[in-house]
C-alpha cells in the first residue's frame, strides 16, 4: 500500500488508502464538500465519493441504481460473495434481515450487558498498577471481539484469528485478491464446522438461533448461515473497536468533556451519540447498477461508490458546528449506523457496548492523557478508529 | 389548547430505536425492535420536551410530532 501514487487531486483523484486521509479525513471532505462536492477517482476501478448528508443519504435510499452487493470499495472485482444481509438487496434483503432482527433488539442486547461489562472489569483489572497503556490494543480491541464470541457460542481464545480475518479482509483484502479470498474460504470452513457442530449438540446461542430461523416456513441454507455469520463477526469486532478507540482518544485530549462525563454519568447517553456523528468508524459501499444523476454527477453502472456516512455527519448543513464536539448536542439524526433498509442490525449492541467501555473506564481511569512519547495510529480503509493509542494513566 | 400528538410512520422507521431510548413513554419497539407510538401517542404536557427530542434524533425522519 505504501507504493501507491499519492492523490493528485482530491476531487478527481480520490484515494482513502492514501495516508493523509488515514491520518486526518476531515479537512479534505471539508474542502470537497465546498467545491464538488461529489469526488470521483479512476482508482479502484472507478469510484464515487459523495461528501454531503443529503447526498449520500440520497445514494442509501436508492436501491434501484445502487446495489449493495459488493459492500467494500476495492481495487479490483472479486466474486460475489453473499452475506446477508448486508449483501442483499431488494426483495430478497427484508425477509434476511428480519429473520435476525428480534436477536438484535435492545432487550435482547441487554441480556449481554452484564457479560461485557464483566470482559471491561477483566481488561481494566489487568492494567492495575500501570502508569501507562495502549487503549486500542489493551482494551478497545478486546472488548467486540469477545462479545461476539460470546454471542455466537465460540472461543473467546480465538480472537486473534478473527481479528486476522478482519485484517485481511478489510485492510490488506483492499488491493491484495490473494489475502482476500484466503481469509474467506477460512472463515466459510470455520464457520461450516461450527455449524455442523451445533447441529450435533444444539446450544442457545446466534448459530443456534439461526440453525432453528426459518423464512416463510423453509430453514435457512448452510450457505446463507454462514454468510451471516461471516457478517456478524467481521461487522461486530473492528467497528465497534473502532469506536470505543475513538472515544477514548476523544477524552484524552479534551479534559472538560471528560470531568463533565465522569461527574454527570447521566450525559453518557448523548455523549456516546456525538463521538458516533463525530468520529463515525463505517464507511460502506454500493455499485451501480443503474446509471444515474445525482447533484449534478452521472453515475456510471459498474463503477463503486464509497458512501461515507462519517462524511456525511460532519456536513455542516444537516449539523450546526459540525467539526466541533459537543456531548450534549440535542438534535442529533446522525447516520453513523447507515441510512434506509441497511441500517446497522448491530446499532443496539454497538451502544451497549460502547456505553458501557467507557462507563467502565471513566470509573477507574477518570484521568488520563495521551502519552506525547508514541504516536497514534490510524486504521486503513472501510473502517476509522486508532489502531495504537498510547495513553498515560492518571492525573 | 394544543395537544401533542406523537406518531412513527412505520414505512420510513428502520430500527434505529432513538425514539425509544429518549423518550420510553411515548415510544414503544415491537420484535424487530422498530418503533411505535404508545396507544395513541397523546404525549402528557410534561412529556413534550421528550417529543421534539424524539423527532430531533430519528435518522430516517420517522417520527411526526402532531399539533392538535
Amino acid at each position: 500500500m505504501n507504493k501507491r501514487p499519492p492523490a493528485s487531486d482530491w476531487s478527481t483523484d480520490f484515494d482513502h488508502l492514501d495516508p493523509r486521509w488515514t491520518e486526518d479525513p476531515y479537512p479534505i471532505w471539508n474542502a470537497l464538500r465546498q467545491s464538488c462536492p461529489i469526488a470521483r477517482t479512476e482508482r479502484f476501478m472507478g469510484a464515487y465519493f459523495p461528501s454531503r448528508y443529503e447526498d449520500v443519504r440520497t445514494i442509501a435510499y436508492d436501491t434501484e441504481h445502487f446495489s449493495s452487493r459488493r459492500p467494500v470499495v476495492r481495487e479490483y472485482r472479486p466474486p460475489l460473495i453473499p452475506a446477508p444481509p448486508i449483501t442483499s438487496d431488494p426483495p430478497e434483503h427484508r425477509p434476511a434481515k428480519q429473520v435476525l432482527l428480534p436477536a438484535f433488539t435492545p432487550e435482547a442486547i441487554e441480556r449481554h450487558e452484564p457479560r461485557t461489562r464483566d470482559i471491561c472489569r477483566e481488561l481494566i483489572g489487568r492494567m492495575a498498577g500501570q502508569s501507562r497503556c495502549d487503549a486500542a490494543v489493551e482494551y478497545a480491541q478486546e472488548i467486540p471481539v469477545r462479545v461476539i464470541a460470546h454471542m455466537l457460542g465460540v472461543p473467546e481464545q480465538e480472537a486473534d484469528q478473527f481479528r486476522r480475518w478482519i485484517k485481511e479482509i478489510l485492510e490488506i483484502g483492499i488491493t491484495d485478491l490473494d489475502v482476500l479470498m484466503r481469509a474467506q474460504r477460512e472463515m466459510i470452513a470455520y464457520f461450516a464446522e461450527k455449524i455442523a457442530a451445533r447441529r450435533a449438540a444444539p446450544r442457545e446461542d446466534l448459530i443456534g438461533y439461526l440453525i432453528n430461523a426459518d423464512i416463510e416456513g423453509r430453514s435457512l441454507t448452510d450457505e446463507h448461515i454462514n454468510g451471516t455469520l461471516r457478517l456478524l463477526m467481521i461487522a461486530g469486532i473492528d467497528t465497534t473497536w473502532s469506536a470505543i478507540g475513538s472515544c477514548l482518544w476523544h477524552l484524552a485530549q479534551h479534559p472538560q468533556d471528560r470531568r463533565r462525563l465522569a461527574t454527570e454519568p447521566g450525559l453518557v447517553g448523548s455523549a456516546v451519540e456525538e463521538f458516533l456523528r463525530a468520529y463515525a468508524p463505517v464507511t460502506m459501499a454500493r455499485e451501480v447498477v443503474q446509471e444515474t444523476e445525482i447533484s449534478g454527477c452521472t453515475f456510471k453502472p459498474g463503477h463503486m461508490v464509497l458512501l461515507s456516512f462519517p462524511a456525511a455527519n460532519r456536513d455542516p448543513a444537516m449539523f450546526p458546528n459540525a467539526d466541533e464536539v459537543i456531548i450534549d448536542r440535542k438534535e442529533n439524526r446522525h447516520a453513523a449506523f447507515g441510512l434506509g433498509i441497511h441500517r446497522c442490525i448491530g446499532s443496539n449492541l454497538a451502544r451497549m457496548e460502547i456505553r458501557v467501555a467507557l462507563s467502565e473506564w471513566l470509573a477507574r481511569f477518570p484521568e488520563f492523557h495521551l502519552d506525547p512519547n508514541l504516536p497514534v495510529t490510524w486504521s486503513v480503509g472501510t473502517v476509522r478508529g486508532p489502531r495504537a493509542l498510547p495513553l498515560l494513566l492518571g492525573a | 389548547m394544543i395537544v401533542l400528538r406523537v406518531r412513527v410512520d412505520r414505512e420510513r422507521c428502520q430500527g434505529h430505536a432513538r425514539c425509544f431510548a429518549l423518550a420510553p413513554e411515548l415510544f414503544e419497539l415491537d420484535q424487530f425492535g422498530n418503533g411505535r407510538e404508545r396507544g395513541d401517542g397523546r404525549v402528557a404536557g410534561p412529556l413534550e420536551a421528550k417529543a421534539w427530542l424524539a423527532k430531533a434524533n430519528c435518522p430516517e425522519l420517522a417520527v411526526e410530532v402532531i399539533e392538535e
